[in-house]
């Protein structure tokens, strides 16, 4: 693979996208104070959770604030790449112009999984980082070179779980041609992810560890943020998503000998 | 001795297709018990292409065509067969095959909606590892050659159909490819969009020396460019030859209107042994084989008064039509 032209056509990507979103200078504000109450809603949210009860699931309010900041990280991601992105995989499916993807002399995944990016998805980024060192500070959490590595290491293997994730759901486009409420229900999955994964009973614990991980996404990073964390949840963290990078890998071509294009 | 660029052995191609019955009751069993059978849309064809050839492909709706020119750049598998293009399997999607040609559908569309079309001919060009300083000669180059200047700094959503349309053309082709897989090009076109883009191609083809493969159900885009056409029915090759030649036999004739000086002429001319068509006054309408057009008009000219007289080309989309219902042709 030439690294530098890969380089060289994501910075062309950066280039349009941007463009192309600055054209509607309205939708970007619209999306910026979207993100901005959303985050305050969440937060809001959580809040009323905890009125009552000091913990949830052996978390302290303060502490939960950590899911809800690795969680805005992730939501800004998956808004910033993912959405714009992945969710195109099924229009391009669906009306055949998947055809000039593969025609063209680059990783068809690199194209389809970066293509566009939303602007706005970064406040959402920076303002979950902002949460983070919020509670870094009032969780009165030592920053050293092990934490950040371990929280660096963390939070891009839950990035790779979410990615692969969405685009399992949407490879499976090209046999089923409509997959939206899959990737809805994958939504809405993730917004379990801002609560402790102890926080829900054992056979919910079991599915969102084992049959959709997105307990992974959220709750592992968190406590290795608050310290809580095992060794041997990390490296199972580090290994379900370098399991899951490979099979969505091998399953997009896989699923491409199944393309059979739109019809003209 | 000129190459094979394109090489067709024995291809075909299935499909699984699912049928529904219509109403309700055929709806829900359509969502619970979904039948499906193997349609073959190609069936067993072979044909090759020579380098620098601009090929036609004919067919009704439906006939297979467009999933030829899929095949052939590498976007379908094929089910059986074997097709070489440019020396590589198309479906292995090589990236120096694929930096080779290029396809341009009619009805859709590469270029980004709310940029400037100069935006996605950049964009392209780094996909295709061309530097900046190369990418902005060919794009100057081929803007000339489509005619196209202040367009490419228009947003593409603000453009007409035709100027998309050779904004589309130059995305495609900023990489130089040798061979150009074109599925409907003119479709939605008006007239004159229409001839631009064809001479275009014309003008392309002769400096390039680029094979062409073209599928179009406008006539004019066939007669003006292709000397070859492959006519495809339900999924086989009815014909594969000169257009000239497939035009020559299904219209051997053609029809002569003579306007005479007067009555008595028009009737001498009835008489003269020409099979006559009709006449009406001094208008008479005779069928005269391809062959023998000119020694009969000059001995009408020399032994009759003419006044007027209008030789009637059969219009070829009614001939084409023909060949399009028919299985096959074996001249």
């Amino acid at each position: 693979m030439n690294l530098r032209k890969y380089l060289k056509v994501y910075k062309n990507f950066l280039h349009t996208s941007f463009a192309s979103e600055l054209e509607y200078k309205t939708n970007i504000l619209v999306d910026l104070i979207t993100a901005i109450l959303s985050l305050i809603g969440s937060i809001f949210l959580l809040s009323i959770f905890f009125q009552n009860n000091g913990y949830i699931g052996g978390w302290k309010f303060e502490q939960a604030l950590i899911i809800q900041g690795i969680y805005t990280i992730l939501n800004g991601i998956t808004n910033t790449w993912f959405n714009p992105n992945l969710t195109e995989i099924v229009k391009h499916i669906r009306e055949g112009t998947l055809d000039f993807v593969l025609l063209k002399p680059i990783d068809s995944q690199f194209f389809i999984s970066l293509k566009k990016i939303n602007p706005s998805g970064f406040l959402e980024i920076m303002l979950g980082f902002f949460l983070l060192f919020f509670c870094i500070r009032i969780n009165q959490i030592n920053l050293n070179l092990s934490f950040l590595t371990l929280s660096l290491i963390t939070i891009i293997c839950s990035i790779c779980i979410l990615y692969c994730l969405w685009f399992f759901i949407s490879t499976t486009t090209i046999w089923f041609v409509k997959t939206w409420n899959a990737i809805e229900v994958l939504r809405s999955f993730l917004y379990i992810g801002r609560f402790p994964l102890n926080s829900f009973s054992f056979s919910l614990r079991v599915f969102f560890s084992v049959f959709v991980p997105i307990a992974f996404i959220t709750t592992i990073p968190s406590e290795v943020f608050l310290g809580l964390s095992q060794l041997w949840k990390i490296l199972l963290e580090v290994i379900v998503a370098t399991v899951f990078l490979i099979t969505s890998r091998k399953f997009w071509l896989f699923a491409l000998k199944f393309y059979s294009s739109a019809s003209s | 001795m000129v190459q094979n660029i394109i090489d067709v052995k024995n291809l075909s191609k299935s499909f699984d297709i699912s049928s529904k019955e219509p109403g309700l009751k055929g709806t829900i069993r359509h969502f619970f018990r979904r039948q499906t059978k193997k349609l073959k849309v190609i069936k067993d064809i072979s044909f090759e292409i020579k380098e620098g050839e601009i090929v036609g492909f004919l067919g009704a709706n439906g006939a297979g065509k467009t999933t030829i020119l899929k095949m052939l750049c590498g976007l379908i598998y094929p089910s059986e067969g074997s097709i070489l293009v440019s020396g590589y399997l198309p479906f292995r999607r090589k990236e120096n095959f694929l930096k080779n040609i290029t396809l341009i559908m009619g009805q859709k569309q590469q270029l980004i909606w709310d940029l400037p079309p100069i935006e996605s001919f950049y964009l392209n060009a780094s996909i295709y590892d061309i530097d900046q300083f190369e990418a902005k000669k060919r794009i100057k180059k081929l803007s000339e050659m489509l005619e196209i200047d202040e367009e490419l700094f228009i947003p593409v959503r603000k453009l007409s159909l035709g100027q998309r349309m050779k904004s589309e053309l130059l995305a495609a082709l900023i990489h130089e490819p040798n061979i150009l897989f074109l599925d409907e090009p003119t479709l939605g076109l008006d007239i004159n969009a229409q001839r631009n883009l064809r001479k275009f191609l014309q003008k392309y083809n002769k400096e390039t020396n680029a094979t062409i493969c073209l599928t179009s159900h406008y006539m004019k885009d066939i007669t003006s460019l292709c000397e070859r056409v492959i006519c495809v029915h339900e999924g086989s090759i009815s014909y594969d030859g000169k257009l000239d030649q497939l035009l020559k036999k299904l219209s051997p004739v053609k029809e002569i209107l003579i306007v005479c000086r007067s009555e008595d002429d028009a009737t001498k001319l009835e008489n003269f042994g020409f099979t006559v068509k009709n006449k009406i006054k001094n208008e008479i309408t005779i069928k005269i084989e391809n062959n023998n057009i000119t020694s009969s008009l000059k001995t009408i000219l020399n032994n009759f008064d003419i006044e007027d007289l209008f030789i009637n080309e059969p219009p070829i989309d009614e001939i084409i039509g023909r060949v399009l219902i028919k299985k096959n042709y074996d001249f």
